[in-house]
């Protein structure tokens, strides 16, 4: 690859604009669009909890119980429903993406996008019944 | 139904003005009436020093591409009655430099496009006596979408990425280069990945998506991207186990 990237030369008499620090507010999808970006950091903070979790059960019983504890204090019960909520937006979106990047052909026809985006849904909630199973059988 | 409606429309006019200016007309309002045919009115009627481009006023030459209230858009295929009651603005598109008024340079996006060698590319040319290269219409079909584009510019005026990363090469070239790679008698792929997975590439793309809804010829851009990104990172990984096989 050529290295240099190509620019228009510098025509003084043409009128170059600036893109506003605000142009993700100029259209409701740009906005949607920077609030699905967001939604990684929840992403990032629900795993860091989870390490967390991870080096309490090592710790021993006690540890653990002091974790869960410290789960029920207000702070982490907000963090967690803004986070679920961050993480529900973040897969609805990308599942409903999904299509754009998958182009699956069968028989020489294209898979029409709703069954792609319904089979992501599918094994959503096939994993989380099984998740529920494993969670609540006694 | 109302007599008139108001449009809004950018002025620059560099030996006058040292950033555009807005300028306001009023203009006959009609059903069957574009922008475009708005755009006209002035010209003929109001003030002649109005500069925009135009040509074949049914969507396919791609010159008439602008912002109309605030929405990338083809002007031959904006009617006036969407708006309504107005006023209408039209502006030039984004992220380009200002000529003049409604005129932008596009230079950018044609150095750009002929570096993923949008043609198509063959290790041997097979001899003229042998005939033309046959394609089924399923092959056809693999590419047909991307070949659609017409070059109007809507979706980088879309593109905030192409704003905020001026050396992107972009939605349209990657979308044509797709054309070529996707297409059966085309033997340049690999002469493409060097352009398209480098750094002004797809991986800039982080899919704001709007590049496919304003498109007017439903080229689907965003999703020529993405599906080349599985392209690119399948390559990737095969380099990495099979360095010998990418040759």
């Amino acid at each position: 690859m050529s290295a240099e990237p190509h620019y228009t030369p510098y025509h003084p008499r043409w009128y170059r604009r600036r893109v506003s620090v605000w142009w993700w507010l100029q259209n409701p999808s740009y906005a949607g669009f920077v609030l699905r970006e967001l939604t990684s950091v929840f992403v990032a903070i629900f795993a860091a909890v989870y390490l967390w979790q991870l080096r309490a059960l090592v710790r021993g019983p006690e540890a653990y119980a002091d974790f869960l504890d410290r789960l029920e204090t207000p702070p982490f019960l907000l963090l967690h429903a803004v986070a679920f909520l961050f993480v529900l937006f973040h897969a609805v979106t990308w599942f409903h993406l999904a299509p754009k990047a998958v182009v699956v052909r069968l028989s020489g026809k294209r898979v029409p996008d709703w069954v792609i985006v319904g089979l992501n849904y599918a094994a959503w909630l096939l994993l989380s019944a099984g998740v529920a199973f494993i969670l609540l059988r006694d | 139904m109302q007599a008139t409606v108001a449009l809004t429309v950018t002025r620059y006019r560099p030996e006058r003005e040292s950033e555009p200016t807005f300028q306001t007309y009023e203009v006959p309002f009609r059903k069957d009436w574009v922008v475009l045919d708005a755009l006209n009115h002035i010209k003929d009627n109001l003030d002649g020093s109005l500069s925009y481009r135009w040509s074949c006023r049914m969507g396919v030459c791609g010159s008439c591409g602008m912002k109309v209230n605030g929405i990338p858009k083809l002007t031959c295929a904006a009617f006036l009655s969407d708006d309504l009651p107005g006023p209408v603005r039209v502006e030039p598109l984004d992220y380009f430099p200002i000529i003049r008024d409604l005129v932008v340079d596009l230079t950018d996006f044609m150095r750009k496009l002929t570096k993923v060698k949008p043609w198509i590319i063959r290790k041997e040319e097979r001899p003229l006596a042998e005939g033309e290269y046959l394609q089924t219409p399923d092959q056809l079909d693999a590419y047909k979408q991307f070949s659609m584009c017409i070059n109007c510019m809507l979706c980088y005026s879309a593109c905030p990425i192409y704003g905020l990363e001026p050396s992107f090469i972009g939605p349209a070239v990657i979308a044509l280069a797709q054309r070529y790679n996707m297409d059966s008698r085309d033997q340049g792929a690999a002469e493409r990945l060097e352009i398209l997975s480098g750094h002004d590439g797809i991986w800039q793309c982080t899919f704001v998506g709007e590049c496919t809804k304003v498109c007017p010829k439903h080229v689907d851009p965003a999703g020529a991207i993405q599906q080349y990104k599985l392209t690119g990172a399948a390559h990737w990984v095969k380099s990495l186990l099979l360095p010998w096989g990418t040759r």
